[in-house]
């Protein structure tokens, strides 16, 4: 995994609660057994005219003019405004390799849904938790100006705009520290292997028909 | 001790470490494993050169991708095709238990997982797969994982997680004649919002719950994902060991009489305190439709079609608005005035055989309406769909006009051919209603099984309970 690195990025805004995985990406598209290539798929209804199938250009289809990633400088946009329960539904982490297949590397929204949480951190994709108020003036300022950019700071948990105004935000610190180093949990908890092996030592004694 | 709730029982019997930063591993005893989520994670094993830590833990299935109808022509589709030969391929190399394509026992994960007894009271199961939380039913602490996680469980046997919160909603009192714990859980998503249970893990208690059958408490678990919960959880009783006795998983002699005397502890302590409670009225509920593309988005059959002028909150209310227009909808339309294109009976929320029992006992002696295009049933496993057969019940379907279908996801999210045409209207009995759920542009009302029957015969919505049901 990529370390998470400091950056300013345009954002881009999907206004409506409760957008699910299957709308980030179809499932026709989970048929696919790698990792990457979503990009081209994120919000693939909403995207495109036409529908669409796995293994076909998508050079040949009407793109839907009004939708945001369709547009600039919203095409190239790295962080993405969302709204409560953000990628509710499906577990499917394609969910997230297609957000970062796109280029986003954060998505802010008032709360999101534990599994696509748990998945983004696992790819170096940072969910940021804002209050609705806050998130009702991102909106707000996003309305106001087109290229509207946000500086994210990991390290000291921050998101600011080009006027000074500062948002902190929260974050735990085993997660956070995973992300700025680029840390693969699997290789972590392999670290723990003689306790994983004294558990089950312990624990198939007093469960024996597991 | 202090009071523990189910949850905080079952977390402490598998938690490995905790950490100073408060992250714990938790051990995990199942793992079910199905074709969409998990070649990523055995192609990073390869890469990095790791085993699996304990094979033994993992069932494997496909069901998302394998088609319903002309099963000896195999997969058409090659993207379906290569998908599943991959599971296929991944299982044989790690000599993993499958039950592939052509098996009776193969089915949707979370129905052949409980079929088979791999589920089991005090068990931590995790598959990739949202609708893990159906095995919570068993008093087993079962959810969703991502394709990194299940890589993770493959390679450790634990996961690295963050304890929730614990929630009870509580049923009280019993339900009327016709209400299924599918009508049960609606209503209680319709309550609390899809959002209602995030960060909790909800443990379903009450007269109500108590009374459902393991199947009833399947369906109720398997939809708490639709709450936002983690995991949903309903305390062992003597139905749950009843129906695990015999089954070729469960253990057995004198292991039995161990397990069940283990098992007999897994229910919250009386006086165990809860973060948040919900109390419903059992009473007051009746047969559920969803109206929008939400399952929070929910009315009563006797109930109209609610209007967005009527909601204050501006986010709301244009999240009902956009709901309506993607479902052709009017605002303040009865319920019971909308008709249908297709009808699905089946998916992991309904297609066990008390589900088929209860949709054929409508569908008895009936015809399913000339304007319904098409109405299919399909079973969640074989062996569910052998038992239908053994009892008749594909022969009542047949003659009604609906078409019997073979087991696996089917039109629940349209992996295979099955699925919704734009602007097409379905009766399902699902667990989701999102924009494109069943096919592009198709649109979904979710129902209990015998509801889904009724609006086969009548062409539109009805109050099942009018009707005579022959059983
Ligand atoms: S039946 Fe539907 S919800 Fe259940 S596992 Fe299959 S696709 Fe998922």
């Amino acid at each position: 995994m990529e370390k998470f690195k400091k950056f300013s990025g345009i954002v881009a805004a999907i206004d409506r609660p409760n957008v699910d995985t299957d709308a980030i990406i179809p499932k026709q598209y989970l048929k696919s057994i790698k990792r990457s290539g979503f990009g081209v798929n994120l919000f693939d209804d909403w995207r495109y005219l036409d529908p669409g199938a796995p293994g076909e250009s998508n050079a040949e289809r009407r793109i839907n003019p009004d939708f945001v990633l369709n547009k600039t400088p919203y095409d190239h946009a790295q962080i993405l405004l969302g709204r409560e329960n953000f990628a509710c539904g499906s577990s499917r982490e394609h969910a997230v390799w297609a957000l970062m297949d796109f280029g986003f590397k954060v998505v802010i929204a008032p709360s999101f849904a534990d599994i696509f949480y748990n998945n983004s951190f696992k790819n170096g994709l940072l969910p940021i938790a804002l209050s609705p108020t806050l998130v009702d003036q991102l909106f707000a300022e996003l309305e106001q100006q087109q290229d509207y950019r946000l500086d994210v700071d990991l390290e000291n948990q921050l998101v600011t705009n080009a006027v000074g105004f500062e948002m902190p935000f929260e974050i735990e610190d085993f997660r956070k520290y995973c992300l700025l180093n680029g840390f693969d949990d699997i290789e972590l908890t392999m670290q723990h292997a003689d306790h994983i092996k004294a558990f089950e030592a312990q624990y198939y004694k007093k469960f024996p028909w597991l | 001790m202090a009071a523990q709730t189910l949850y905080d029982k079952i977390w402490a019997m598998h938690e490995v470490r905790r950490d100073d930063d408060g992250t714990r591993l938790l051990y995990i005893d199942r793992h079910l494993v199905h074709e969409v989520t998990s070649p990523q994670a055995f192609e990073g094993l390869k890469i990095a050169n790791r085993p699996i830590w304990r094979k033994k833990s993992i069932l494997a299935v496909p069901d998302h991708n394998v088609p319903t109808i002309g099963l000896e022509k195999g997969i058409t589709d090659p993207v379906s095709r290569l998908q599943v030969e991959t599971l296929n391929q991944n299982c044989d190399k790690y000599q993993l238990v499958e039950f592939k394509m052509g098996d009776i026992r193969q089915g949707i994960v979370h129905i052949i997982g409980p079929e088979q007894g791999a589920t089991l009271p005090g068990m931590t199961v995790v598959c990739g797969d949202s609708h893990t939380t159906t095995h919570g039913a068993f008093a087993a602490l079962a959810f969703g994982i991502g394709t990194s996680e299940v890589e993770h469980v493959l390679a450790t046997q634990c996961l690295i997680l963050n304890k929730s919160k614990n929630m009870r909603v509580t049923v009280d009192g019993a339900v009327a004649e016709g209400i299924t714990a599918k009508d049960i859980v609606l209503r209680i998503i319709g309550e609390i919002g899809t959002a209602g249970g995030t960060g909790h893990t909800i443990e379903f208690v009450g007269e109500a719950i108590s009374n459902l059958s393991m199947e009833g408490r399947m369906t109720l678990c398997n939809m708490t994902i639709e709450a936002g919960a983690r995991a949903g959880l309903v305390g062992c009783d003597q139905t749950t060991i009843d129906y695990l006795k015999g089954r070729p998983f469960a253990p057995t002699g004198e292991n039995w009489d161990k397990a069940v005397a283990y098992w007999q502890t897994l229910h919250s302590d009386a006086d165990a305190i809860f973060d948040r409670e919900v109390h419903i009225d059992a009473a007051s509920i009746e047969p559920q439709v969803t109206w929008g593309t939400s399952p929070e988005m929910v009315i009563s059959i006797n109930e109209n079609v609610p209007d967005p002028a009527s909601e204050t909150d501006r986010v709301k209310s244009g999240g009902m608005q956009n709901a309506l227009d993607y479902m052709g909808l009017a605002a303040n339309t009865p319920c019971k005035e909308v008709f249908l294109d297709k009808i699905f009976i089946g998916s992991c929320t309904n297609s066990r055989i008390e589900d088929l029992r209860a949709a054929a006992a409508v569908v008895k002696g009936r015809k399913v309406a000339d304007t319904i295009k098409l109405a299919m049933v399909v079973p969640g496993s074989g062996l569910v769909k052998q038992q239908a057969e053994t009892e008749g019940l594909d022969k009542i379907f047949i003659e009604a006009g609906f078409e019997w279908r073979e087991p696996g996801c089917s039109m629940c999210l349209a992996m295979n051919d099955d699925r919704l045409e734009p602007g097409e209207r379905c009766a399902s009995t699902s667990n989701r209603n999102f924009e494109g759920r069943q096919g592009k542009g198709g649109r979904s009302h979710l129902v209990s099984p015998a509801m889904a029957a009724a609006a086969a015969i009548y062409g539109h919505f009805v109050d099942v309970r009018i009707l005579d049901r022959n059983n």
